[in-house]
């Protein structure tokens, strides 16, 4: 490649990059996606985080007044507030965390040679093809109290819960649509340490073996600080992609019983769209953000230690 | 992973706990066929079988045919708006990426940071001020309106993943071409585009499945349900209850699944491939 480097004469007015794109060229080829972003993603965001602070309301010709940080305030006072973030933290932290232990187990297994993985390998990836809207009707059909196999297979096993409604039950209802979630989150998550258990070098494992470390020495030892990087990676992503969630509960429980599955994004739905209260629903998404982005300071911040 | 001569239980305990995984990944799955093909007088059997004992097509049957065929005109809307979003987001996708790819500056640390941080907010957020925007223009309740949303939704992921394949083209080619005095435009369609091509398949279909499974932005910007889209339709469904409705509802579900599920088996490898790659590049 390196050959003759003095040949090639350096073009004036090109990037630095190989193929020689002009400033120009670039922000031409860029505008058509760029155009759309700004106009329909950047500046609605922006507009968005503006809204909070306003009392701005469904309405066609309601005027909009500026009024500081009250939606703020009270939504501190909000009990319903202060309960859908509750339960959003525990929803997205259980999601994440019980699927990706779930996962991690799968995708562990899908490396050793057994019959039948492929058919694993396959059903696992099955959740990202489906809409969340089908994955909460086909729960729905699980749960049933009466026509659901859940309860039929407690009958025949049994055991004890089976006249339970799951999705109607004040102490079931969260427990069931975390289930749900994790089913729904799998894909991705054993996608992603699959990727990474597979860049792991064999060396690392014969060379522990031959020193006679044991297996779970090995998963300790090699396994897991070598998949850090992908663990931490893929638990953030489906951290604030569990705490941004809407369709899958919606279908299941539309936040019921009494709030019990309301999470944050149904909550701050409802108030726009049901009540119309479009600023105190926006100040709702900044909130959002704002709960995201202290619990990824704390979770980066907590690992970056573990490493120094 | 090395094959040390492992001890037969630990082998059987791994079966033990595959077999754990596939009833846990699968059953439901079964449970949604299964139903669909039960009569109603099965449906509302207190002690249901996990086999249909009288298999029957009906819940299809009227799934598709209910209410002057709504379900098919459904159908229809959610191809319609898929294919369009999947084909204009692959368009100003690909130019996009390429530049991404190829330069390396302030406009490529901005482009990858904005798919970053576009994962991260609550959809609440830009959905209020999209919905007075589009309010404005009249674009509320139509086609257009919803395929301009999901257009700018989807673009960072299908960004992200024609930007990996591009990167993964060597620019010698492009070098030449240039040398040669081609355009621009013409190095992008008879060069990049040739080779990028499986790529590009992939992108679009993937873009296909986001727009056809997407739900919330659906239900905020559709009213008529003459424009209504299929998972739209299905979560006004499960509000009729009555155990009765669950075949024709398990049947509906499931062919507003088959489209996307069948591109799915179609791209997975390529998807995971295509990924896995991109990752372990970084």
């Amino acid at each position: 490649m390196s050959t003759v480097p003095e040949v090639r004469l350096p073009r004036r007015g090109r990037s630095r990059a190989g193929s020689g794109l002009s400033g120009r060229e670039a922000m031409l080829l860029l505008i058509p996606a760029l155009l759309p972003v700004v106009i329909l993603s950047v500046l609605p965001l922006v507009r968005g985080i503006y809204l909070g602070f306003t009392d701005s309301r469904a309405g066609l010709g309601v005027p909009t007044n500026f009024i500081g940080l009250d939606n703020f305030r009270a939504l501190l006072e909000d009990d319903l507030f202060v309960n859908s973030f509750k339960i959003g933290l525990i929803w997205s932290v259980s999601v994440t965390a019980i699927g990706f232990v779930f996962a991690l187990g799968l995708a562990l297994l899908l490396t050793q040679n057994l019959r039948g993985r492929w058919l694993a390998r396959s059903l696992a990836l099955v959740p990202w093809a489906m809409p969340a809207v089908v994955v909460g009707i086909m729960w729905k059909l699980v749960f049933q109290p009466q026509a659901g196999i859940l309860n039929e297979t407690l009958r025949r096993g049994q055991l004890p819960g089976e006249t339970t409604d799951w999705l109607s039950s004040f102490s079931w209802a969260l427990p069931a649509v975390i289930l749900v979630g994790v089913w729904a989150g799998m894909p991705q998550t054993t996608v992603a340490l699959l990727a990474g258990l597979q860049s792991i070098q064999d060396e690392l494992h014969e060379a522990a073996a031959v020193d006679g470390a044991s297996t779970w020495q090995r998963f300790r030892t090699i396994t897991l600080p070598q998949l850090r990087p992908v663990i931490i990676a893929i638990t953030t992503l489906d951290f604030i992609w569990n705490f941004n969630s809407f369709g899958l509960v919606y279908v299941l429980t539309e936040g019921g019983p009494a709030g019990k599955t309301q999470l944050p994004m149904l909550f701050a739905y409802s108030q726009a769209f049901e009540y119309g209260e479009f600023g105190y629903a926006s100040a709702l998404g900044s909130a959002m953000v704002v709960v995201i982005a202290v619990v990824l300071v704390f979770y980066l911040w907590g690992r970056l230690k573990e490493t120094t | 992973m090395i094959v040390t001569a492992r001890p037969k239980r630990t082998k059987s305990f791994q079966y033990v706990v595959l077999f754990g995984y596939l009833v846990f990944l699968g059953f439901p799955l079964l449970w949604m066929l299964s139903m669909s093909f039960k009569g109603p007088r099965e449906l509302v059997e207190l002690y249901p079988s996990f086999i249909p004992e009288d298999f029957t097509f009906e819940n299809y049957r009227t799934a598709l045919t209910e209410d002057d065929h709504q379900l098919v005109r459904n159908g229809i809307n959610s191809l319609k708006v898929a294919v369009v979003t999947a084909l204009l987001t692959t368009m100003i996708g690909l130019p996009a990426a390429y530049v991404l790819a190829r330069r390396r500056g302030v406009i490529t640390r901005l482009g990858l940071g904005w798919i970053l941080i576009s994962q991260m907010f609550p959809l609440i957020l830009i959905i209020i001020p999209l919905f007075l925007l589009l309010r404005d223009l009249k674009l509320t309740n139509s086609h257009i309106g919803l395929v301009l949303v999901y257009v700018v939704w989807a673009l960072p992921f299908i960004l992200f993943m024609l930007y990996t394949y591009v990167r993964a083209i060597p620019p010698d080619l492009e070098e030449a071409a240039t040398v040669d005095g081609a355009t621009r435009f013409q190095i992008l369609i008879g060069i990049i585009a040739p080779l990028l091509l499986p790529g590009i398949v992939v992108t679009t279909l993937f873009a296909f499945i986001t727009a056809w499974n997407e739900f919330f932005f659906a239900l905020v910007i559709l009213e008529s349900p003459d424009l209504t889209t299929l998972p739209l339709r299905l979560a006004q469904y499960v509000g009729i209850e009555g155990v009765v409705r669950f075949g024709p509802l398990a049947a509906a579900a499931l062919l507003a699944t088959v489209p996307s599920l069948l591109l799915f088996v179609f791209i997975q490898r390529w998807l995971t491939g295509g990924l896995l790659s991109g990752a372990v590049k970084g």
